[in-house]
C-alpha cells in the first residue's frame, strides 16, 4: 500500500483548527529518551482553544509519555512545550493550575464517597469555599452521578468510576482537560456513553480536550487527530481529510482457497492482498465497480465479499503499513525492552 | 446508558485556581493527613492484625519467659519490664507500612492525582508523614490501654509522657518508611527492605532485655540502633512510676550509656527527632525530583 500525501490546507467540509488565536498547547521538537530507548522522537503540533485533539496510536507508541510531559509529570529530554501559555518545565506550577488530567487507570479513593473524592480534590486545588459546593453539584450533574454522590466509589462500575474521574478533572475549571485512554477497559456500550458525556461537557464548558486513544472509532470524535507510531507523528489532520486521503475502498473476500486468491489478485490485477481478520483484504479505488471484474476474472470461487468506505483503520494502515492491532502485537516486545531499560535506571 | 438532560444547571460555575503558596501547601498537608486517617479507619482488619503481634509478645512470650525466670527479674514482673519495649513494637510496623502505601499509591492511586496538583511535593510528603505518625501513635495508644494488665499504673503524667514519646517515635518511623519508599518502586521490595531493617532494630533496641551486663559487641550494636533511644525514655518513664528496689533499677533500667556517660532523656529524644527530620528531608528531596 502506498502512502498518499495529505493536503494540509484541508479538503471540503474539513473542520480546520478552530481559529481562536493563540494555541493552548504548543509543542516543538518534544522528545523523551529513557537510556537507549526513544519513547518520543521529536514531535511538533499545536492545539487551538476549544478543540478536541486526539493522539491515535498503538500501545507503546509514545502517547502516554507525551501526555505525561505535557502534564509536567515527566521532564522532556529534548524540545519544548507550552500549555496554557506556560512552559511545561520552567513554569510547571502554572501549567498545573490550568490543566485537568484523567489517568489511564483509576486514581480514585475507593473507600471514600464520590463527593468526598471531589472535596479532597477541590481542597488540593484551593477551589474557593464559596463555589465549591455549586461546582461539585455541577460536575456531578454533568456526568450523571449527582444522585450517587453519597455512595462509596468501590460500589461504582468501571464506567461510573471513569465518569467520576472526568468530573474530578473538570472540577477546578481547567483550560485543558487531558484524557489518557478515557475508555480503555470498558465495554462498547459504556464507551459510547462516556463519549456522550464528553460531548455534553464540551457543549457546556469552554474547554480544550487532549486525548489519547488506540480505538479508531473514538478518534472520530476528535476535531483533529495525530497518528503516532514509534514516537513520531506520522500524519495530522481532521478525520475526514485523513479518510479522503486514502482514496481507496477496503474489500474483504471469503474464498474457497485464500492463498490461491491472494496469488491470483497479485498476478491478474497487480494488487497486494493480505489476510486480516480472517479474510483476504485489500484496498482498491472504486471498490464497488471492481467487484464484478473480480467475479469474472479471479478464477477462485468467491463465497462472500464486502466493500467498505475507508475507515480510520485504513488511514492508519496506509500511513504506517500495518493495522493498529498488528502494531500492538509487535510493540509488545518493544514495551518489554522499554520497561527493562526503565527499571535498569534505578 | 444515556445522558440525562441536566435538570438544574443554570450557569457554569467558574473556578479560578489560586496561585500557589504557603496556604495552598498547608491545605495539601491537611488533605493528605486527613485521607490517611480515613483510610486507616476504614480498614478495621489492619487495625486489629497490627495489634496482634505486640499482644502475642507481651502476654504469650512474656508469660512463658516469666515461668523460666520465676522471681528472677529482681522481683519485677517480666511483662511489666517488657511493656515499654512492646509498646514501641505496636507502632513499628504500622508506621513503616502506612508510609509504604505511598509506593502503591504512586503507581496506581491518589498520589498520582496529587502529583499533578499545583502544590509542592514536599507538602504531600509531610502530610503523609504526619498521617502515618498519627495512625501509628493511635495504634500505640490503643495498646497503652492494656497497661493495667501488666501492673503499669494509669497515672496521667505517665500516660501523657508515653503518648508524647509514642508520637515522636511514630513520626521518625514513618519518616524512615517514606525515605525507603522514595526509592523503591515495587511493594514487594519495599516490604522486604523494611522487614530487613525493622526486625534487627527491634531486637537490638533493648525492648525485650535490659541494656546492662551485655557483651561488648551487643552493647555496641544496641548503642547504634536508633530505636534504643526511643525505647529507653519510655522505660525510664514507666520505671519512675513503679516502686522498685534500687538494685533492680540498676539492672533493669540502666539507661543508655556512652563510654560510661548516661545519656539524658532529652538528648535521647532529641536524637530521635533529628533522625526523623533528616529522613523526612531526604524523602522530600527524593519525591520532588521528576523523571
Amino acid at each position: 500500500m502506498t502512502t498518499t500525501g495529505v493536503d494540509a490546507s484541508g479538503g471540503a467540509g474539513t473542520p480546520a483548527p478552530p481559529d481562536g488565536g493563540e494555541p493552548v498547547v504548543s509543542v516543538r521538537g518534544l522528545a523523551k529518551r529513557y537510556g537507549d530507548v526513544t519513547a518520543v522522537a521529536g514531535i511538533d503540533f499545536d492545539v487551538m482553544p476549544g478543540e478536541t485533539f486526539g493522539f491515535l496510536g498503538p500501545n507503546g507508541a509514545g502517547k502516554s509519555t507525551t501526555i505525561n510531559m505535557l502534564c509536567t509529570l515527566v521532564t522532556p529530554t529534548g524540545g519544548s512545550a507550552t500549555v496554557a501559555g506556560h512552559d511545561v518545565v520552567a513554569r510547571r506550577h502554572q501549567v498545573r493550575r490550568n490543566i485537568g488530567l484523567v489517568f489511564q487507570d483509576t486514581t480514585l479513593d475507593s473507600y471514600l464517597t464520590a463527593e468526598r473524592n471531589l472535596q479532597f480534590h477541590a481542597e488540593l486545588y484551593g477551589v474557593p469555599k464559596s463555589v465549591v459546593d455549586d461546582r461539585i453539584h455541577q460536575v456531578l450533574d454533568m456526568v450523571g452521578l449527582w444522585e450517587r454522590r453519597g455512595s462509596l466509589v468501590r460500589t461504582f462500575s468501571g464506567g461510573m468510576q471513569r465518569r467520576l474521574e472526568i468530573a474530578r478533572g473538570l472540577l477546578h475549571s481547567p483550560r485543558v482537560l487531558f484524557l489518557d485512554e478515557p475508555t480503555v477497559g470498558l465495554d462498547p456500550q459504556t464507551r459510547s456513553s462516556i463519549w456522550d458525556y464528553i460531548n455534553e461537557l464540551k457543549r457546556r464548558e469552554e474547554i480544550t480536550i487532549f486525548l489519547t486513544t488506540h480505538y479508531m472509532d473514538e478518534a472520530e470524535h476528535c476535531d483533529r487527530i495525530a497518528i503516532i507510531d514509534n514516537g513520531r507523528i506520522v500524519v495530522l489532520d481532521s478525520p475526514d481529510v485523513l479518510k479522503a486521503s486514502v482514496g481507496k475502498d477496503r474489500v474483504q473476500l471469503h474464498t474457497a482457497d485464500d492463498s490461491a486468491a491472494i496469488k491470483a489478485l497479485k498476478e491478474r490485477f497487480g494488487i497486494a492482498a493480505a489476510i486480516h481478520e480472517g479474510a483476504v483484504t485489500f484496498a482498491v479505488p472504486g471498490g464497488e465497480q471492481f467487484v464484478p471484474r473480480l467475479f469474472a476474472e479471479l478464477g477462485v470461487p468467491i463465497q462472500a465479499v464486502s466493500v467498505a468506505r475507508p475507515s480510520l483503520d485504513d488511514v492508519f494502515m496506509s500511513y504506517t503499513g500495518t493495522t493498529i492491532r498488528d502494531a500492538e502485537a509487535s510493540s509488545t516486545d518493544q514495551m518489554r525492552a522499554f520497561v527493562a531499560a526503565f527499571r535498569g535506571r534505578r | 446508558m444515556t445522558v440525562q438532560p441536566a435538570v438544574t444547571t443554570p450557569t457554569v460555575v467558574g473556578v479560578r485556581v489560586p496561585e500557589g503558596g504557603m496556604r495552598q501547601d498547608l491545605r495539601a498537608v491537611k488533605v493528605v493527613w486527613q485521607r490517611e486517617l480515613i483510610r486507616f479507619k476504614s480498614d478495621r482488619a489492619r487495625m486489629l492484625t497490627s495489634l496482634l503481634q505486640p499482644v502475642l509478645y507481651l502476654f504469650v512470650l512474656g508469660t512463658g519467659l516469666s515461668a523460666l525466670a520465676a522471681g528472677g527479674a529482681g522481683g519485677v514482673n517480666l511483662r511489666t519490664f517488657m511493656f515499654p519495649g512492646v509498646l514501641s513494637m505496636a507502632l513499628l510496623f504500622t508506621a513503616a507500612f502506612s508510609a509504604g502505601s505511598i509506593v502503591w499509591d504512586r503507581e496506581f492511586g491518589f498520589l498520582r492525582e496529587m502529583l499533578v496538583a499545583p502544590v509542592r511535593r514536599g507538602a504531600i510528603v509531610i502530610g503523609k508523614c504526619l498521617g502515618g505518625a498519627t495512625v501509628a501513635a493511635g495504634q500505640g495508644v490503643v495498646f497503652l490501654t492494656l497497661a493495667g494488665l501488666v501492673h503499669v499504673p494509669y497515672t496521667p503524667v505517665l500516660m501523657l509522657t508515653l503518648v508524647a514519646e509514642l508520637l515522636l517515635l511514630a513520626f521518625t518511623l514513618t519518616a524512615f518508611g517514606l525515605m525507603a519508599a522514595a526509592r523503591i518502586r515495587s511493594m514487594q521490595s519495599f516490604m522486604a527492605v523494611v522487614q530487613m531493617f525493622l526486625l534487627p532494630m527491634f531486637f537490638l533496641s533493648g525492648a525485650l532485655y535490659p541494656l546492662s551486663n551485655l557483651p561488648t559487641w551487643l552493647r555496641v550494636l544496641t548503642r547504634i540502633d536508633p530505636l534504643t533511644y526511643a525505647v529507653d525514655p519510655m522505660r525510664r518513664a514507666v520505671f519512675a512510676h513503679l516502686d522498685i528496689p534500687p538494685a533492680a533499677q540498676r539492672v533493669l533500667n540502666p539507661g543508655v550509656t556512652w563510654f560510661g556517660w548516661r545519656v539524658p532523656t532529652m538528648v535521647e529524644l532529641a536524637l530521635v527527632l533529628v533522625m526523623g527530620l533528616v529522613m523526612l528531608g531526604i524523602a522530600m528531596a527524593e519525591f520532588s525530583r521528576t523523571e
